[in-house]
């Protein structure tokens, strides 16, 4: 979709010069100013998750006074951009669905209130990784976690029997694996990687310990180049460099083709991976099953996240206290959660929906490996803290732009110029913005 | 290649003695086809055909086959795909095809309207600083709408009018390119003698306007009116921000809401395929409608010089 794109660039540019620069510590109003309120009040809530629509329909039967009208939304980029525009207008809805790695931006931005009081309660209902990631380190919390995909690797169980492959534990063992596949079938690959998906990578990099955005005291310090990334880039590029694993992009048609043939017969991803195999790779129905992402250190088992979603309060709603009321109702209370799961299809964050209810029975496209969401909630146990900034858009357009060159020329010291280059868009980017930066 | 090698013997051939260039036997002399040119056109041609194919033979497959079997062998799912996508949200698509169709439809009328007036009196009337105005509107042709569309909205949300079917259409109605095309084509399509002769009869400037200009500047017209159309039936950005409400949406905002659904949930690739080929059918046969306006060429004036 170039045209999409083309259009998402603009509407970057424009917001970046419609907005000027803006402030590190951003403070939502939470002054409760709304809690006298009496008569029934009507909430707008823009999100994406399918079927939203349903799951709020059964809050406002239970809830006449407070009605909650879902407006669908496109997910992305795009929408932060939208949901910022609107802000400045004060035209913003009361609630939002935003990525974790979103909520920094929309912060700054001054478009979240901070719900501490009303939500703070939820804490314990997550785990810390989860949180920590709504409270941007502060004593505010931002939004109420809702979705969250807990990274693990896949793999064929069929073709990992007919090579002789053990499924690797660590990421040593992994790429041992992949040398070993390409040495008894040359034309098949262990996995790919894709230098579209910066969320992947990022995931990657957060199981290693890294830390890509921190605060020091008022100013940003970005942590794109530490040394745990570093370590996550080098150990890519090797395993590119030899041809150990493609280097083609995921989820084009290409790719589909690749799974559902078995050329490549393994996949570093989430817990959703379910539901893009069933479209993907329809032929390889209960050929799969799941395992722990390999690890760092085997004694300290982590997993990164990729994707996963929050729900927030916008600076711009008059009913801040309902609203963070419903954002609570929907991602802790078991009847949305179980609706969520079953209508949405999502993963939900909170831990006690992990098993059990819609989630007792393995999707349909893993049936062969029933206790598939019980090895899920366990590794999601395991998820790293993850430190998201600002602008997390741009150094996401900056790893497609770095490591799409090098993964194609199949360079490993490719890739630690990509993360250098990464790191030094980064941080230009935050200084344009006019935020201060640590150096 | 053939057809480079072969005419240096005709040529040699054609001036012996005794024969007339014109009347000797054979292929008719340096009949060049011009391979290069035919070429790059095919090419040209292919390239925007071939998607449009795709698309065709794509929204025929399933969702399993869409992938999966050779890419333009067509698949017996369309009945299907089609039913699938009408039941989408209780058939929220078609619900978007009307608010295309509104927003293009009464968008495309609207903007022909103030473009072939705006148009009409740059070229029939002289006042002070038109081609100052003139030029003022033609730097806007120059501007990409898509720079335009943030302002746009804070100037709406300034109003009050955001999220609402008027934040789409009154945006658009101004169009730069089309009071630009109004004036050239009424300057070329209206002798002045005619509005004189008009106005000696004592028709009043309006009626000159509605009676004399626009049956002439009509053919213009109905290209201002099927650029505009095309245009509005296009647009993403200013929709995309102007609107929250997906029941306001037209189909290209929609569309996107199908293929973004978040990291965890499979593109519903089959819907859109299917829907964005559907969403072509109203161009084209607008454009079937239209063709015969066009025939009417600019000259069939009433004056002969």
């Amino acid at each position: 979709m170039p045209i999409v794109s083309r259009h998402r660039r603009a509407v970057s540019v424009a917001t970046a010069v419609a907005l000027g620069a803006a402030t590190l510590t951003a403070c939502g109003s939470s002054d409760g100013g709304d809690q006298a309120e009496s008569g029934p009040v009507s909430l707008t809530y823009w999100a994406w998750a399918p079927n939203m629509d349903k799951v709020a329909a059964l809050w406002n039967q239970k809830n006449p006074d407070i009605k909650v009208t879902v407006q669908k939304q496109a997910s992305g980029d795009d929408l932060v951009t939208k949901i910022i525009t609107a802000s400045k207008a004060h035209q913003a809805p009361d609630l939002v669905q935003a990525e974790f790695q979103a909520l920094p931006t929309l912060v700054s931005n001054d478009a979240l209130a901070d719900i501490s009081e009303e939500v703070g309660g939820a804490k314990d209902k997550f785990t810390p990784g989860l949180w920590q990631q709504t409270t941007l380190g502060s004593d505010a919390v931002y939004a109420v976690p809702q979705d969250s995909g807990p990274m693990m690797f896949y793999y064929r169980t069929d073709l990992f029997q007919q090579y002789g492959l053990k499924v690797p534990t660590t990421w040593d063992e992994f790429a041992a694996t992949a040398k070993a596949l390409k040495a008894k079938a040359p034309g098949k690959s262990l996995t790919t990687f894709s230098s579209n998906d910066a969320g992947l990578f990022a995931g990657l990099a957060q199981q290693a310990g890294a830390r890509w955005w921190t605060t020091e005291g008022q100013k940003w310090k970005v942590g794109v180049d530490d040394a745990a990334t570093r370590k996550v880039a080098d150990f890519w590029g090797g395993l590119v460099q030899e041809g150990a694993v493609d280097n083609q992009p995921m989820y084009t048609p290409a790719w589909n083709k690749a799974l559902n043939t078995g050329q490549q017969i393994g996949w570093v991803s989430a817990v959703w991976a379910p539901g893009t195999l069933t479209t993907a790779a329809p032929d390889t129905k209960g050929k799969w099953a799941v395992a722990p992402l390999p690890q760092w250190d085997a004694a300290k088992p982590a997993t990164g996240s990729w994707g996963g979603s929050t729900t927030a309060v916008t600076t711009d709603s008059k009913h801040k206290a309902a609203a963070a009321k419903f954002a609570t109702w929907l991602n802790t209370d078991p009847e949305a959660l179980a609706a969520l799961v079953k209508e949405s299809g999502i993963y939900p964050a909170a831990t006690a929906a992990q098993t059990g209810g819609a989630l007792a029975k393995a999707p349909d496209f893993f049936a062969n490996q029933p206790d598939f969401y019980a090895r899920a909630a366990a590794i999601a146990k395991t998820t790293a803290p993850a430190a998201w900034g600002p602008n997390v858009n741009v150094a996401y357009t900056s790893f497609k732009d770095e490591f799409g060159k090098a993964a194609k020329v199949k360079s490993k010291g490719g890739f630690a110029d990509a993360l250098t280059a990464m790191q030094a868009a980064t941080v230009a980017d935050l200084k344009k913005q006019g935020f201060e930066v640590a150096p | 290649m053939s057809g480079l090698a072969s005419p240096p013997q005709v040529r040699k051939a054609a001036p012996a003695a005794g024969t007339t260039p014109g009347a000797s036997q054979g292929p008719p002399p340096t009949r060049r086809v011009a391979l290069l040119p035919t070429a790059a056109l095919v090419l040209g041609a292919l390239y925007c055909l071939l998607p449009i194919a795709w698309v065709l033979v794509a929204s025929t497959k399933s969702g399993a086959d869409l992938f999966s079997t050779f890419t333009f062998l067509p698949g017996d799912g369309f009945g299907d795909n089609l039913a699938d996508l009408s039941a989408y949200r209780d058939g929220i698509y078609w619900r978007w095809m009307a608010n295309s169709v509104f927003y293009a439809g009464l968008g495309a009328v609207l903007s022909t309207v103030v473009s072939a007036l705006a148009g009409y009196a740059l070229a029939v009337y002289r006042f002070r600083g038109r081609e100052a105005f003139f030029d003022t509107i033609l730097t806007g042709v120059l501007m990409p709408p898509v720079i335009l569309a943030i302002p746009q909205y804070l100037l709406m949300a300034e109003a009050g009018m955001t999220d609402t079917y008027l934040s789409v259409l009154l945006p658009l109605i101004l169009s730069p390119y089309g009071v630009y095309l109004g004036r050239i084509y009424a300057e070329a399509a209206i002798p002045m003698e005619l509005v004189e002769a008009g106005r000696m009869d004592g028709a009043g400037e309006l009626r000159i306007f509605l009676r004399i200009a626009v049956p002439m500047m009509s053919p213009g017209l109905v290209t201002i009116f099927l650029f505009q159309f095309v245009a509005i039936w296009n647009n993403f950005l200013l929709p995309f921000i102007m609107l929250g409400d997906d029941e306001r949406f037209p189909m290209t905002v929609g569309l996107f809401t199908l293929l973004k659904q978040g990291a965890g949930q499979p593109a519903l690739y089959t819907l859109v395929i299917t829907g964005a080929l559907l969403a072509i059918v109203p161009l084209i046969a607008l454009f079937f409608v239209i063709q015969r306006f066009w025939s009417l060429d600019l000259l069939s004036g009433a004056v002969k010089s």
